[in-house]
């Protein structure tokens, strides 16, 4: 019998499959190490010509010296520089979770609504996403602020909503608590509420298991806290006042003022995202095999639950990673508010300080930080969230 | 065969008709079935078995001629697709068993959402089905994690916990492993004998001459001969339907 010796021939090393990979391995790293020295040595050569102070962050701590139009958190000019900072991030923060809850919201609906079969139904969410997903956002934005609230009416001509609620070129003034002595009480019945609901919501949970039918935890959990708040309420003299808006002369006083700014930014973000949100919630939707809603319907399901029990969890799998870009692109593009002058982190962080304190590395830094650091978070949290609701399979 | 079909028609089919565009799949079928017997539909590929039975339940709308199903007429009213819904269970080529749920979960789910059935009941219900189609071991697994003659008994639990009068299966060991086809045939000569009214297309010979109390053959969208197994292996009628058996027997 012949010997064999195939695995002791040796090709040439130009055809070496191991040798091309450690090859390819050794390129990259040489490429991409050149390429971050060049960027380096750009970088400190451009600071050395410009300006020979050192990286330091200590200028945060100087006075800021200048005004913030709206902020969460109590500032004025005398405020610090990481004061003002805070404040940006904050009004960023509060754009992006209220645009992220009302977009996902506005995109299942009009996703569903794109894929009925009701034809002037279908055809208004086509319309709707054709339209607002193909024009630029920065369009929308400013459309928005100039078109729609500096359009409305002067403030003594106001628009009045029953609440009341104002809604004028100066923003929409809504009616708001103001806290009172008994508050600090209140808000430990309220917490006290919120345990009792917490417990409801439990009991139900495990019934629910019991029974196979689960109810409306979260219905009953509001039921409860809302009970407790209001028998709090009967009892205690007025922990909140209600502020109510009211015209005088050439202002609205009292209230909460919710700026143009900011309605221009949070609607335009809204029904730009909400567009996507909705190809995406429609493709996920048609991933899901024509056959399990044949399935559900032949079991006698109606279209609802099979939507709601077979349709929709597994067309999460599909829409999770999608919506999780979205969300990033929701928070990312709320930097457009700059635009249109509402004072967002960008706007505080990237232009005023910038521009007063000519610190561009530590400014860029910390803003990219920041940025990244919430995208990162929001992608975190989705994935778990996708990992928990994965298929299990073999 | 199953000797107890009884007199009592339980699904009639007077010239019913159904369009895909232009295309007719469905020309003037008619078909009376009584209660308890089994119909094995065969034909080539293309020839409308599974379209007919899917009109049976509504999955497809047909659009001339007339469907009762248990008295009920099969009509636009939704009520009454309801109804005929809930007494005919239907088991798929692809099984379509949901696969975010475990076994158990699949055939809960319907008993408990639409029949409101209390849980545990349900959960009874399911164990014995399982038993039943012999895999009770496997309640706790997805779908995913099965073999596909087990899917499929499955699947024939989940449609048998509804409670339903007539099952109707489309091609049910199609997509089968041919090691697997066997255990499911079982499952379904077991349903047979106990009296399940059943209405079946298949490929399976075998089950036709051994089950079926009658044959239907279809080609070309059209009903061609209906007759007991003895008669179409040994005296077809029709010239399509001695070539049709040629060809796969």
């Amino acid at each position: 019998m012949q010997e064999i010796h195939a695995s002791q021939i040796r090709p040439p090393f130009y055809r070496d499959e191991r040798v091309l990979g450690i090859f390819t391995q050794v390129l990259v790293v040489v490429v991409v190490v050149g390429l971050g020295l060049f960027f380096y040595n750009n970088m400190i050569t451009g600071l050395r010509e410009k300006h020979t102070v050192a990286i330091s962050f200590s200028f945060l701590g100087q006075v800021a010296g200048f005004d913030i139009g709206e902020s969460m958190i109590e500032y004025s000019r005398e405020r610090t520089y990481a004061r003002a900072f805070v404040v940006g991030l904050l009004n960023t923060f509060q754009v992006a979770i209220l645009g992220i809850i009302f977009a996902t919201a506005l995109g299942i609906v009009i996703g569903v609504m794109r894929l009925s079969t009701n034809f002037l139904i279908s055809r208004i969410a086509l319309i709707y996403i054709d339209f607002f997903r193909n024009i630029p956002l920065l369009v929308l934005l400013i459309f928005w602020a100039q078109a729609v609230f500096l359009k409305l009416p002067r403030v003594a001509e106001a628009i009045v909503l029953p609440g009341p609620i104002f809604l004028s070129n100066r923003g929409v003034a809504v009616p708001w608590g103001l806290p009172t002595e008994s508050w600090s009480t209140y808000q430990i019945i309220l917490a006290a509420g919120l345990v009792l609901g917490a417990a409801v919501a439990y009991f139900l949970r495990e019934q629910g298991k019991r029974t196979g039918r689960m109810p409306l935890i979260t219905l009953w959990f509001l039921v409860t806290v809302a009970a407790v708040g209001l028998i709090g309420w009967i009892f205690l003299p007025q922990p909140l006042t209600f502020d109510q808006p009211v015209l005088e002369g050439f202002n609205t006083q009292g209230g909460k003022i919710l700026s143009q700014q900011f309605m221009a930014l949070l609607s335009g973000l809204i029904i730009y995202t909400a567009a996507f949100i909705a190809e995406i919630v429609r493709a996920g939707i048609q991933s899901v095999s024509k056959g399990q809603r044949e399935a559900a319907t032949a079991l006698g399901l109606n279209p609802a639950q099979t939507l709601r029990l077979v349709i929709f969890p597994q067309a999460l799998r599909v829409i999770i990673p999608p919506l999780t870009s979205e969300y990033l692109n929701l928070t990312k593009n709320s930097s457009l508010a700059i635009a249109i002058g509402y004072p967002d982190l960008f706007a505080v962080a990237g232009n005023t300080i910038l521009n007063q304190t000519g610190r561009e590395i530590e400014m860029f830094t910390m803003i990219m930080g920041t940025y990244l650091s919430l995208s990162l978070l929001t992608s975190f949290l989705m994935n778990v969230y996708n990992r928990r609701i994965r298929l299990v399979e073999r | 065969m199953s000797e107890n079909a009884t007199s009592e028609e339980i699904i009639i089919c007077q010239d019913v008709c159904k369009w895909f565009g232009e295309f007719q799949a469905l020309k003037d079928c008619s078909l009376r079935v009584r209660a308890q017997e089994v119909v094995v539909i065969i034909g080539p590929s293309g020839s409308g078995k599974s379209t007919f039975i899917r009109c049976i339940n509504r999955l497809e709308e047909h659009q001339a001629g007339d469907i009762i199903v248990d008295g009920i007429p099969l009509t636009r009213d939704v009520r009454n697709i309801e109804q005929i819904r809930s007494e005919t269970g239907m088991v798929f080529q692809q099984f379509n068993l949901f696969p975010h749920l475990t076994v158990l979960e699949n055939i809960t789910l319907a008993p408990i959402q639409v029949r409101k059935m209390h849980k545990d009941e349900a959960h009874e219900t399911a164990m014995a089905l399982l038993n039943r189609v012999g895999i009770p071991e496997q309640a706790d697994k997805h779908p995913g994690q099965l073999s596909g003659g087990q899917q499929q008994r499955v699947a024939i639990a989940r449609s048998l916990a509804m409670s339903p009068k007539i099952m109707l299966f489309d091609e049910p060991t199609s997509a089968l492993d041919p090691e697997m086809i066997k255990e499911v045939l079982d499952v379904m000569q077991e349903l047979a004998e106990t009296g399940m009214t059943m209405l079946v297309v298949t490929h399976e010979m075998g089950f036709a001459r051994e089950v079926a109390d009658r044959i239907v053959f279809m080609d070309a969208g059209e009903i061609m001969e209906v007759g007991t197994p003895e008669h179409f292996f040994t005296n077809a009628q029709h010239e399509r339907t001695k070539l049709f058996l040629s060809q796969i027997l």
